[in-house]
């Protein structure tokens, strides 16, 4: 990268984490072998390097481990609220205490820079247990009648880009709603939810109230179609969420689901340019554009293009892609082979198609999974970039000319999970956040996240929200 | 009445309700509605799968302007129905004890209860946001507010046995909150869902705003619970099976899926169940702006 200024390395150092050769399944307070024996190896993103070898859980498995939880749940839905709250309370703490470790831990197994699970991920990890801890004693506030009860065995389900904190959007309400769960990480990131079944551990859960099954899709089908699986939450791909809904079809399964996105970013003229170039790169180089409610249309007003794009890539410039546990590094790798992939193909395919991509000047480690910032111009609605998630660091630049043009386009998708507003224009902000059909609409910022407030999709996006008092509604038999 | 028994009285067509308008189902056909004693009481039409994707069309033309009514606005044009209905009460409690095999004093209790609901989602329009919305206290300088917003195009699967308090417990609350409504008349008693229409439509309810559609409910709600641009279904009307059915057909563009809930007795308090199975909900959240020396921060 050329620049004025070079940084010397920074890296944090790997030695807070201690990750054993091996790790099993975690089942009724117990880390156990898979039925069948099975493992499978998991990798840092930014070398290759093995970094464990983890069991994979079958069918028979995700059977004893829904028995431990529902075997768990009878005590634990009887439990008192302070005495929830506190177990809940304690973990959030624990994770505080540990949250350097598991920064590390994660940026390893992820392959996301360190300056992100360390000011992002671990802190909203941590807020989450300790906002929905304040739940468990006062349910009957929440607006969801005088006594609302648990739904049982939740069968959750969630992905490989941010491992703890979507284990934290989905086991912090379910406990303090009196549920308990068994849980399946994705199989590129098993490892932090192995080390909060320690965290659990250590706080004095009951056996069996939280349960860690890891491993590939299969394992995540046979979860969500257990008979004695009461509430299903998965956080993936709008694919696989159709599919967990015809699965729970015609059963008393409870769902919620958090799918794909292709947010817009809408940038009118009086925009303040500086801060909505942060904006734009906050909202799609972010954990690489790895984010389901991702800023991945860039809709700029035609008057503004030339100033907007020339400052964009000035910014773009200056992001230093590398080794994601340098405390200086902006863009860390992609998640797997898979995934790096999926992006090299649309991203081909975009170029097919007749729009122009654009990268800075950046050097890519030689090993590991890496894929340069990207950004495309002349993209037409029409164009794969403009209509499929890429879940990747590649924004779609589109123009637009009138307000009402401009809320058409952003509304233009199967999607509905996000979008963005930069104007200096108050009311206009409201009138167009007004039509956007989408669950989070970030005005003058992006991607901003926060325990209280209520995060889901309209459309295609999935249904249900996470966070908030909203939040509790999931875990609920409302 | 007069002593006149040779007045042969007149029969009603009984029609669609479409778009604002009263077709006949473009299939042409119809079928018979008896009362409980198995007496002809009318030809109702059949509506058939293009009926359906009609009244999506409409409904979906209805929703923009319906949604972006405001609630007050809202309820004025729902309590304006229910005075409609209070003026027709007749028809209905003739309509109902026939559909139902009900007394006459039975079936009056049922349209007043049904009246009384009605008055009671219209009052709802411009309160269910403050009860299910409310600002986020984030931890940061943001301003952050969630409110409740219609889901779109509703397809209403309306219960099969309660024709017109069971109906009208499930319609309003859907276009209470702005969505836009197809509705599928009790197969066997679609009569008093048909007398609705002409109700709504002399009632400043917009055209495509309610839909109704009579004939055989598994014909109607398949291309519902399938079609790409309806956003919801509530399978009230549905058996197990076809629930299932139209649930796993639903799938293809994640409707929000309201199942059969059993309700032993319509009369009772609905709560809000109803209202919110049909909102999503918006977070927007905005820099309040740290001011330090420079002037106003985002």
């Amino acid at each position: 990268m050329a620049s004025a200024f070079d940084y010397a390395p920074a890296p944090e150092s790997r030695s807070v984490v201690d990750i054993a050769p091996s790790y099993g399944l975690f089942i009724d307070g117990e880390f156990v072998d898979a039925a069948d024996g099975k493992v499978f190896k998991t990798v840092s993103p930014s070398t290759e390097e093995v970094l464990s070898e983890v069991a994979q859980a079958g069918s028979e498995d995700v059977d004893r481990a829904v028995k431990a939880a529902r075997k768990a749940f009878e005590k634990w839905s009887a439990l008192p609220g302070p005495e929830r709250a506190k177990y809940l309370f304690r973990i959030a703490r624990i994770i505080q205490e540990r949250s350097r470790e598991l920064a590390v831990l994660e940026t390893l197994d992820n392959g996301k820079p360190i300056k992100e699970t360390r000011d992002a991920d671990l802190p909203l990890v941590a807020a989450h247990f300790f906002y929905y801890a304040g739940w468990a004693d006062k349910l009957e506030h929440a607006g969801f009648g005088a006594s609302p009860k648990p739904l049982g065995v939740a069968g959750q389900v969630i992905p490989w880009n941010f491992p703890l904190l979507m284990l934290a959007w989905k086991i912090a309400p379910a406990l303090a709603t009196g549920n308990t769960v068994v849980l399946k990480p994705a199989e590129t990131t098993p490892l932090s939810a192995l080390f909060f079944a320690d965290i659990c551990r250590q706080a004095g859960l009951p056996r069996g109230v939280v349960n860690i099954l890891p491993g590939y899709g299969d394992t995540g089908a046979a979860l969500v179609a257990h008979p004695d699986v009461d509430k299903v939450a998965f956080t993936g791909s709008t694919a696989v969420g159709k599919e967990i809904a015809r699965t729970v079809a015609g059963t008393r399964k409870k769902v919620t689901l958090e799918l794909g996105g292709k947010g817009a970013n809408i940038v009118f003229d009086d925009a303040p340019i500086d801060q909505a170039v942060e904006g734009i790169v906050n909202g799609i180089f972010f954990n690489q554009g790895q984010v389901c409610c991702a800023g991945s249309r860039l809709l700029v007003q035609e008057s503004i293009q030339d100033e907007l794009l020339d400052s964009l890539k000035r910014r773009l410039s200056t992001l230093r892609l590398g080794d994601p546990l340098d405390k200086n590094t902006d863009i860390g790798a992609i998640n797997s082979a898979e995934q790096l992939s999926r992006i090299t193909s649309l991203v081909e395919k975009g170029a097919a198609e007749g729009a122009e991509p654009w990268s800075p000047e950046c050097e890519l480690p030689s090993s590991g999974y890496w894929f340069a910032p990207t950004l495309f111009t002349n993209v037409t609605q029409a164009h794969t970039i403009a209509r499929d998630e890429i879940f990747g660091p590649v924004l779609s630049v589109l123009t637009f000319r009138t307000p009402d043009e401009a809320v058409a386009k952003a509304n233009n998708t199967q999607y509905g999970l996000s979008a963005g507003i930069w104007t200096e224009k108050g009311s206009r902000i409201l009138a167009v956040a007004n039509k956007l059909r989408a669950g989070v609409v970030w005005s003058n910022t992006f991607n901003k996240f926060d325990p209280t407030s209520p995060f889901g999709g309209y459309k295609e996006s999935g249904f249900g929200r996470e966070g908030g008092r909203h939040g509790l509604e999931a875990y609920l038999d409302v | 009445m007069s002593e006149r028994n040779d007045r042969l009285s007149v029969f009603k067509t009984y029609k669609l309700y479409v778009g604002g308008k009263f077709p006949r189902s473009e299939s042409g056909r119809v079928y018979e509605v008896t009362d409980s004693k198995g007496r002809w009481l009318a030809n109702a039409p059949q509506s058939s799968r293009k009926d359906a994707r009609d009244a999506v069309v409409a409904a979906r033309k209805a929703f923009g302007g319906w949604s972006g009514a405001t609630a007050y606005n809202r309820g004025q044009v729902l309590y304006r129905v229910a005075e409609m209905l209070e003026g027709r009460k007749a028809q209905f409690v003739h309509e109902v004890a026939d559909a139902e095999g009900l007394s006459k004093s039975r079936a009056a209790e049922q349209v007043e209860a049904t009246i009384d609901r009605w008055v009671w989602y219209a009052g709802w329009t411009d309160k269910i946001a403050q009860v299910v919305g409310g600002g986020n206290p984030v931890a940061g300088p943001y301003f952050n507010l969630s409110s409740p917003e219609p889901t779109g195009v509703v397809a209403v699967l309306a219960p099969q046995e309660s024709s017109f308090l069971g109906l009208v417990s499930v319609v309003a609350p859907v276009i209470a909150t702005g969505n836009t409504a197809i509705v599928v008349a009790s197969e066997k008693s679609p009569l008093p869902a048909l007398s609705l229409g002409e109700v709504l439509a002399t009632s400043d309810v917009p055209g495509g705003v309610v839909n109704v559609l009579s004939g055989r409910t598994a014909e109607i709600a398949t291309p519902l619970a399938s079609h790409q641009d309806v956003n919801a279904i509530d399978l009230a009307g549905a058996d197990e099976v076809l629930a299932k059915e139209l649930e796993i057909a639903a799938a293809d563009n994640l409707k929000r899926v309201l199942r059969p809930q059993p309700v032993d007795n319509w009369s009772a308090t609905p709560g809000i169940d109803r209202l919110t199975a049909f909102l999503e909900t918006k977070t927007v959240w905005h820099p309040t702006g740290s001011l330090g020396a420079s002037g106003s921060s985002y």
